[in-house]
């Protein structure tokens, strides 16, 4: 395990998703406001099995924030990747942190 | 086998075969076998002049499909019985059909009556009953320039709107001294007279007619015992009703002193295997010519039949209906003939309003009423009157105009469960608190679970109260949020925005919400502020708000590729632009479908992909269709006059103007209008939330219809509007909804819970009746000039082109797109098709 830079924090976008790749994996960076909160869960919905999770809504619960999927809106928590909608669902997490200019995930 | 024979297939003897079916166990062998005169099935007669205002026989069909085609159900129309052999329990028909029966019900109907005038019987000279009727009557004001209604009570002054409509100069000619003399007393005779006469329609009361002989100069002359004349060209008798009992004489049954078969408490004639219902029925010496109390009867013959018990015991005959735009009710004893009666009353010559009450001697009781004006207070008056409800100390308060003294209403606790709340479906107050124990909380599913306010809707206002307080009773708070994060509704929401001019979600977050929003709060709020300002989507602050589809300005399909619809309005496209979209296309590899709205849909398109492929759509001049949006999708339309050998006007012309008005304007939910040429309807206008129909004066503006998951044909809300009027009303319209629907309800389901339904959106679109016509039209104009593609101007900002990558640290297409061919073009590949390494992982 390493902490592996991902791209430019410029990238993210405030209150929106984007993907990046490490490898052969797909990750969805998540910006909660300007940067206050940047979250790492895996692109790969795993109901609709495609690679959009990034392109889906930022909400928020009580005090959970989520994304919900763009395909059958399947909410799932960005800190444990639990889904709200059906507890035997969860999307990978990584730790991520902002270092300097870049968005660096532990991989 | 039991036969049960229905002769008569109007409301009411359709109504009673439909009751009979409900109560017939799974076991039990039954025959039922209408027999109707008219040419075609039961039809909704309390609506018969919708036929002349653009209405079809079909819309106003009452039999579902297939009703009579169900085992051992049978029904022949056209066939009237000639015959009925009691002895025998056999009937003949016209057409030579000998029937037996083991019960027989007569719903034969009335039949309007035609005063025996000399000359009544010249040509020219109709009835109003049938749809037949309304045929003839159409065909004769083709070549007429005056008509004269001879009867001026409720069915007579309806035709009289009716034939004025058709564009002649009317007359109505009344024998009373006042017109609606049953309904109505002096005053109220007068006002309404006025009311009619500023309509252009001429009101002759005390005339009675002496005959009717050829005219000099018109059709007709008709001449009156008072020595006076008028010249006319046709002629529609509407004085009253007699009940169609031929068959009583032949069949031994006993008669009404003044017609009629003569029923007993269970709807049983003087042969007690032979029932009578309806407006053929005569009961303590009453005949009741309304469909309610007929529905009532036919409630209580199939009970009987059917061995259970039933009594009819009565109806209550007040009415309420709206007359050439005026609202006419009255109640009970409304010309105070009961002993010792008093009378209250209140005349507003300017407001157009008068109203009389009526309460016992010991003013403990409210007798009658008589609303013309206005007619607000009509349920709570019925209510009261039924139900013997202890009227107020000041009783005069409940007419007075609100302000002066604050009608003391009372509450809808002080009616017993039993009152009869919906007269048209015999909904109580008790079902109605049932329904909302049951779990209805919202007026739509009140009306899908009880029936009430589904016919006429003048209850919907006491259904409503009834509603809430049994909603507050139980202590369920009536939420309508929009979500968590924000303690409004959708129109409250809407509100805020544009009288704050809140231009941001932040601002409103800030000012009114709180958390972060959600997937619910976010596309709509990202809605309304685009319907107040009319910004791209895509402006940093509005990115966030919405959803997959109106980020990339694409449909997203299942494999997340997205599908492009460019526009193509009225669905006319020259073989050029074809062309284009065949190149684009085929270079990028697109799978190509017709869509149901006349465009054309591109599929298998990647995220990275879209702005090039609108690069070359765009320069061939097409513009964004919208598919993604919750806004205007498509118009469609057929060819028209300009092709069509029917056409009467330029569907297409007109479906391209109002695509291209209203394209891009966000609603709460999708929106989708047709124009069709004629009234063969191939555009199916009528399905669509806002439907145009050209007719030979102009155009029939429809609105309201559905496809889809619930179908709804579209309503009438006005006829044979010019071009510019019929523009101003879909502005209007379509500002209205998209101000005061809730999020993702479209116009259907809009209308449904539209207090006050139909009438009440005709009122605010047609009359203005909130004064807010002129803000609707030029905000709907504001938004129609700014309008800018959204793809044109995505191209040219490098910002937002940016945004256009799977990954944002690589220029890698994802590689679990994956496409195979079938019928030579592509499709999504299924996990089974793809490269074994794509198989996927389980999640932990």
């Amino acid at each position: 395990m390493q902490w592996i830079p991902v791209c430019d924090k410029d990238e993210l976008i405030p209150d929106s998703g984007i993907c990046v790749k490490s490898g052969s994996q797909q990750i969805a960076l998540f910006c909660e406001g300007n940067g206050q909160q940047v979250y790492a869960v895996d692109n790969l919905d795993p109901v609709g099995k495609a690679n959009v999770i990034s392109r889906g809504l930022l909400g928020s619960a009580e005090s959970v924030t989520y994304v919900a999927s763009p395909l059958l809106k399947h909410r799932f928590d960005l800190k444990t990747g639990i889904c709200l909608d059906d507890e035997n669902l969860r999307l990978r997490t990584w730790q991520v942190r902002i270092q300097g200019n870049q968005v660096e995930i532990r991989h | 086998m039991r036969r049960i024979v229905v002769v008569g297939n109007g409301m009411v003897g359709h109504r009673v075969v439909e009751e009979l079916l409900d109560l017939k166990g799974a076991g039990e062998d039954l025959a039922i076998t209408a027999l109707g005169e008219e040419p075609r099935p039961a039809f909704d007669r309390v609506h018969l002049t919708d036929y002349l205002a653009g209405k079809t026989a079909e819309d106003l069909n009452l039999v579902a499909p297939g009703f009579y085609d169900q085992e051992h159900v049978s029904l022949h129309t056209g066939d009237p019985v000639r015959t009925i052999d009691p002895g025998q329990s056999t009937l003949t028909t016209a057409a030579g059909r000998t029937i037996s029966w083991d019960a027989l019900v007569l719903a034969t109907g009335s039949r309007p009556f035609v005063p025996p005038i000399a000359g009544h019987d010249r040509e020219h000279c109709y009835v109003y009953r049938t749809i037949e009727d309304l045929d003839a009557i159409k065909a004769a004001s083709a070549n007429s320039r005056h008509a004269t209604v001879v009867g001026g009570g409720l069915l007579g002054l309806e035709a009289a709107r009716a034939l004025k409509e058709l564009g002649l100069e009317t007359a109505v000619v009344e024998f009373a001294p006042r017109l609606m003399p049953v309904q109505v007393d002096e005053a109220g005779g007068r006002l309404l007279r006025r009311k009619i006469e500023e309509l252009g329609v001429s009101v002759l009361v005390d005339k009675n007619t002496s005959r009717i002989v050829a005219g000099e100069t018109s059709r007709h002359m008709m001449e009156f015992a008072d020595g006076s004349t008028l010249a006319t060209d046709m002629i529609v008798f509407s004085a009253g009703i007699r009940p169609a009992d031929e068959l009583a004489a032949g069949a031994g049954l006993r008669q009404g002193a003044r017609g009629g078969f003569a029923v007993d408490d269970s709807c049983r004639t003087s042969d007690p295997r032979i029932y009578a219902i309806g407006e053929c029925a005569v009961w303590q010496d009453r005949v009741f010519g309304l469909v309610a109390p007929g529905y009532d009867m036919a409630r209580v013959a199939a009970r009987q039949i059917m061995g259970e018990d039933a009594r009819f015991t009565g109806a209550d005959m007040s009415s309420k209906l709206k007359l050439m735009g005026l609202d006419v009710a009255s109640i009970g004893d409304a010309h105070a003939r009961t002993e010792g009666a008093r009378v209250w009353s209140f005349e507003d010559n300017i407001g157009d309003i008068y109203k009389k009450i009526v309460v016992s001697e010991d003013r403990k009781r409210l007798l009658g009423a008589i609303l013309i004006g206005d007619a607000a207070e009509y349920g709570q008056l019925l209510q009261m009157a039924l139900n013997d409800i202890p009227l107020p100390d000041q009783p005069e308060s409940l007419i007075l105009p609100a302000g002066s003294d604050a009608a003391p209403a009372f509450g809808m606790d002080a009616l017993p469960d039993e009152a009869q709340i919906c007269s048209c479906n015999n909904v109580t107050k008790g079902e109605v608190c049932q329904a909302v124990q049951d779990g209805c909380t919202a007026m739509g599913s009140i009306k899908e679970c009880t029936g009430a306010a589904t016919s006429c809707g003048g209850c919907a206002p006491l259904v409503k109260q009834i509603l809430d307080g049994e909603l507050t009773r139980q202590g369920i708070e009536v939420n309508n949020d929009i979500c968590a994060h924000f303690a409004y509704s959708r129109q409250e929401l809407f509100h805020i925005v544009k009288t704050e001019r809140i231009k941001t979600f932040q601002q409103l977050l800030t000012s009114h919400g709180k958390g972060l929003g959600c997937e619910i709060c976010k596309p709509a709020i990202g809605s309304i502020l685009a319907s107040c300002w009319n910004e791209h989507v895509l402006e940093p602050a509005h990115r966030s708000l919405q959803d997959t589809n109106d980020i990339y300005l694409a449909n997203m399909q299942k494999d997340g590729t997205y599908s492009i619809v460019p526009r193509i309005p009225g669905g006319e496209i020259d073989p050029d632009k074809l062309m284009t979209i065949a190149t684009v296309a085929k270079k990028w590899n697109l799978y190509t479908k017709i869509t149901g709205g006349q465009r054309i849909d591109l599929f298998g398109a990647r995220l990275e992909q879209l702005p090039f492929i609108w690069k070359e759509l765009t320069a061939a001049g097409f513009v964004s269709g919208h598919a993604y949006g919750k806004a205007l999708r498509t118009v469609k339309s057929c060819v028209g006059d300009t092709w069509c050998r029917f056409g009467v006007g330029d569907s297409l012309a007109l479906a391209i103007e109002l695509e291209n008005r209203y394209r891009g304007i966000r609603a709460p939910h999708k929106v989708k209008m047709a124009v069709s040429g004629c009234t063969r309807e191939c555009a199916e206008a009528r399905g669509k939330d806002i439907g145009v129909i050209a007719t030979e004066k102009g155009w029939n503006l429809y609105v309201c219809g559905n496809g889809g998951m619930k179908p709804r044909h579209a309503d009438l809300l006005a006829g044979d509007l010019d071009r510019e009027t019929l523009i101003r009303y879909i502005d209007r319209f379509m500002m209205f909804y998209v101000e005061t629907a809730d999020r993702l309800q479209r116009t259907s389901t809009w209308l449904e819970q539209l207090e006050g339904g139909l009438e009440y959106l005709r009122a605010v679109i047609c009359d203005d009746s909130l004064g807010i016509a002129d803000s609707l039209e030029k905000h709907m104009g504001e938004l129609a000039d700014s309008f800018a593609c959204e793809w044109q101007e995505t191209l040219k900002d490098p910002a937002k082109l940016r945004k256009f990558r799977h990954f944002a640290n690589s220029s890698d297409p994802d590689d679990r797109v994956v496409f195979v061919r079938e019928r030579g073009q592509i499709r999504p590949a299924k996990d089974t098709e793809k490269p074994l390494k794509m198989a996927i992982r389980v999640n932990q």
